[in-house]
């Protein structure tokens, strides 16, 4: 899910909608809607919790023809997005399905996600910085 | 995610087709119905909800509660309680905690969250389900907005109702509002009736 | 106050919105602004508008940012208008600013901390010389450096207040037996709140107010002695547990930063010396936001910490009742709209009362006034 929350709907249709075998049908059960969740922190990074601001938050709830029945929650305003990801979430449940989503899906997905998040990281580390005290010279 | 977690069975049928436009026209409905109390109005019509609940109860909850506000079912219409999870996210409470008191039987007016004199507007809206709207025995109700008493008939109201009306009524500006649902029927007492009579 | 309905005006009210509209465009010979541009060039000012709208959604923002003329306060305004149209699903698990994915941490306090300090994409060190090169239209500046990463993977890196804590040297923060902290969008804040609810306040604060605050708990109102004890500024995941799965879901990935100001504190009889501290959480990259907010927290803590109070950015009401600048600017911009009837009834008072100066015998006027000031 972590995975999908963070793909775009292009890259979910491409390897969900371009890819033999045929789909199953599917229909929403509910959603895809846009609504809410309160962002919580905690006091002193690691104290009581409070209520730092809402997020923007869409959902969907997706049955297959074959009865498997899917759910997405992603951060954002992304209604086809969420449908193609509880659609995932229902096909990933499937035996016949796993494998090949696993393969032509997720993994291609959390690699390019990987790649990012190292090149951030690659970035971040270009600015690592020593400082120095300088010594007091006065005598 | 996995399709082994909690409540799967409440996902067997869909909400509102099409849940903007249908939620509004709901919210229309209730809207008439609370300004011209007695009159009855069409609501879930489409709607498929878990039996026994009516149509007309169930767009009114997937219309008006959701996370934020407490619900109590009467156990007869238990069946429901997954489904109404599930497309409401309604939190189910103790009676007299519930925003939305959904039942099939008038609990006593007591027991139900009637508000204070600082903030009445936390008074419960009732949705009682009943036998039928348009037939049966008739009331005559009278209050703001109705120059003339209206006439509702209903069937299946306890012979007792006017007098939790009369106690409902003195409580105002606290009290609960009733909306009654029968199939894809509806029609509202906002507590500002001022009474029923047989 | 009393308000009265006034009707009319309505062609010229379109007429001035369509004045805006054109006003807002500009001249059509230049290039529109799109989302993209102001989501991806302007992200401070996103940054901003999602904190004090308190809604996490740079492409919303972006487009508020639009409608607003760039007025940041109408685009906060804006959003929150927005968000009340939303339903709540969820509230998330806290996040675990500690497993932050970091593009940025610094310490005043420790040149040396376990982890390192990594400066980001900073500001800090710019010489705040216009850079003239950027009115042009320039190619793309080269790509930043890359290095190899000391650590790659995600493990977590406590912050330095946790450090202190471990070794007692800073007040630890109690963890609430209650689940659910205080929410002031359901039940306004009555007096004096708890600390939840005081974050919760500051995070969707004015930054200029909560800035001027901070400012002047460093010049001597209500001064604490503050230290920069950490920095921080990067992603972290945010989960929520939906009711029909039961367990925790991932879904996405929020930029914050995050302050720990470490504030010295004497110690009682009681207590053994310690410092304590002030907390600071800032949607995107907002060093200043979570600098100030941090130093109010703190400010706001003098009374539980038995410290003498009386400056204005302790007193919680104070602060808290003036934070919020869609409040503010809500009542302060009602002032310009139609207060016709109310105007009427005090120039009516100040003529009968002049009339009435005038037809008096001019050697009583002055003891009659001087009575009513004593009143």
């Amino acid at each position: 899910m972590a995975v999908l929350a963070r793909a775009e709907a292009a890259e979910i249709a491409g390897a969900l909608l371009h890819d033999p075998p045929a789909l199953p049908g599917w229909r929403c059960l509910r959603g895809p809607e846009i609504g809410l969740a309160m962002l919580r922190g905690r006091a002193g990074g690691d104290g009581a919790a409070f209520n730092l601001g809402e997020i923007t938050v869409t959902r969907c709830t997706v049955r297959t023809a074959s009865g498997r029945i899917g759910h997405a929650y992603i951060a954002g305003r992304h209604l086809r997005r969420a449908e193609l990801a509880a659609l995932a979430d229902a096909l990933m449940q499937d035996p016949d399905w796993r494998d090949r989503l696993e393969a032509t899906l997720i993994a291609p997905l959390a690699a390019a996600q990987d790649e990012r998040r190292a090149e951030a990281e690659a970035k971040a580390a270009a600015t690592r910085v020593e400082f120095f005290a300088l010594r007091n010279t006065r005598p | 995610m996995s399709s082994t977690a909690p409540s799967q069975d409440g996902l067997a049928l869909p909400g509102f087709a099409a849940p903007v436009a249908d939620a509004q026209a709901c919210f229309r409905a209730v809207l008439d119905a609370m300004a011209h109390p007695g009159r009855i109005v069409a609501a879930g019509a489409g709607l498929r909800p878990p039996a026994p609940l009516a149509p007309a109860a169930a767009a009114v909850l997937l219309t008006l509660a959701d996370a934020d506000t407490p619900l109590w079912l009467d156990p007869a219409l238990a069946a429901a309680a997954p489904w109404l999870a599930f497309q409401c996210g309604a939190p189910a409470a103790a009676l007299a905690a519930s925003a939305f008191v959904v039942t099939t039987a008038l609990p006593a007016l007591e027991d139900i969250a009637r508000g204070t004199d600082a903030v009445p507007e936390a008074g419960a809206t009732v949705i009682l389900q009943i036998a039928a709207l348009g037939t049966g025995p008739a009331l005559r109700l009278s209050g703001p907005g109705l120059a003339a008493p209206a006439l509702l008939a209903a069937e299946g109201l306890p012979a007792a109702f006017p007098s939790f009306w009369a106690r409902n009524r003195a409580l105002f500006p606290r009290g609960i509002d009733l909306l009654l649902c029968a199939g894809t029927r509806l029609a509202a007492l906002p507590r500002s009736v001022t009474s029923v009579a047989p | 106050m009393a308000y009265v309905a006034v009707k009319g005006g309505e062609r010229a009210i379109e007429a001035a919105h369509a004045w805006l509209a054109e006003c807002r465009r500009g001249d059509p010979a230049v290039a529109e602004l799109g989302l993209p541009q102001i989501a991806g060039q302007l992200g401070r000012a996103v940054d901003r508008v999602m904190a004090e709208g308190s809604l996490y959604d740079p492409e919303l923002a972006a487009l508020a940012i639009k409608q607003a003329q760039g007025d940041l306060v109408e685009a906060a305004f804006l959003l929150r208008a927005y968000r009340t149209t939303l339903p709540r699903f969820a509230a998330s698990l806290p996040v675990r600013t500690e497993r932050m994915a970091l593009r940025r941490r610094i310490s005043a306090i420790f040149k040396d901390l376990p982890g390192g300090q990594v400066l980001g994409p900073t500001t800090d060190y710019t010489h705040r010389l216009l850079d003239f090169a950027l009115a042009a239209e320039a190619p793309p500046p080269p790509p930043a450096a890359r290095a190899e990463a000391p650590a790659p993977g995600r493990e977590p890196v406590p912050s330095v207040a946790q450090l202190l804590r471990a070794e007692g040297l800073l007040q630890s923060e109690p963890v609430a037996a209650a689940p659910d902290p205080g929410d002031l969008t359901r039940a306004p804040l009555a007096y004096p709140p708890a600390r939840d609810l005081r974050l919760q306040a500051l995070a969707r604060g004015d930054e200029g107010f909560l800035l001027g605050l901070g400012y002047s708990t460093q010049r001597g109102y209500g001064g604490s002695h503050p230290f920069v004890g950490e920095l921080r500024t990067g992603a972290v995941s945010v989960e929520i547990v939906p009711p029909e799965l039961g367990f925790a879901v991932d879904i996405g990935e929020i930029t914050l930063t995050e302050c720990q100001m470490v504030n010295q504190f004497a110690g009682s009889k009681t207590q053994p010396a310690q410092f304590t501290s002030g907390y600071g959480l800032a949607f995107g990259h907002a060093d200043r936001r979570a600098m100030a907010m941090a130093l109010v927290d703190r400010a706001l803590r003098a009374g539980e910490l038995g410290e003498e109070t009386g400056a204005p950015a302790q007193d919680a009401e104070f602060v808290l009742s003036h934070a919020d600048n869609v409040e503010s600017t809500g009542f302060v911009e009602h002032l310009k709209l139609p207060h016709y009837v109310d105007f009427q009834s005090e120039i009516e008072n100040v003529r009968r009362l002049r009339a009435a100066r005038a037809d008096a015998p001019a050697v009583a006027a002055a003891p009659a006034a001087a009575a009513e000031a004593a009143e």
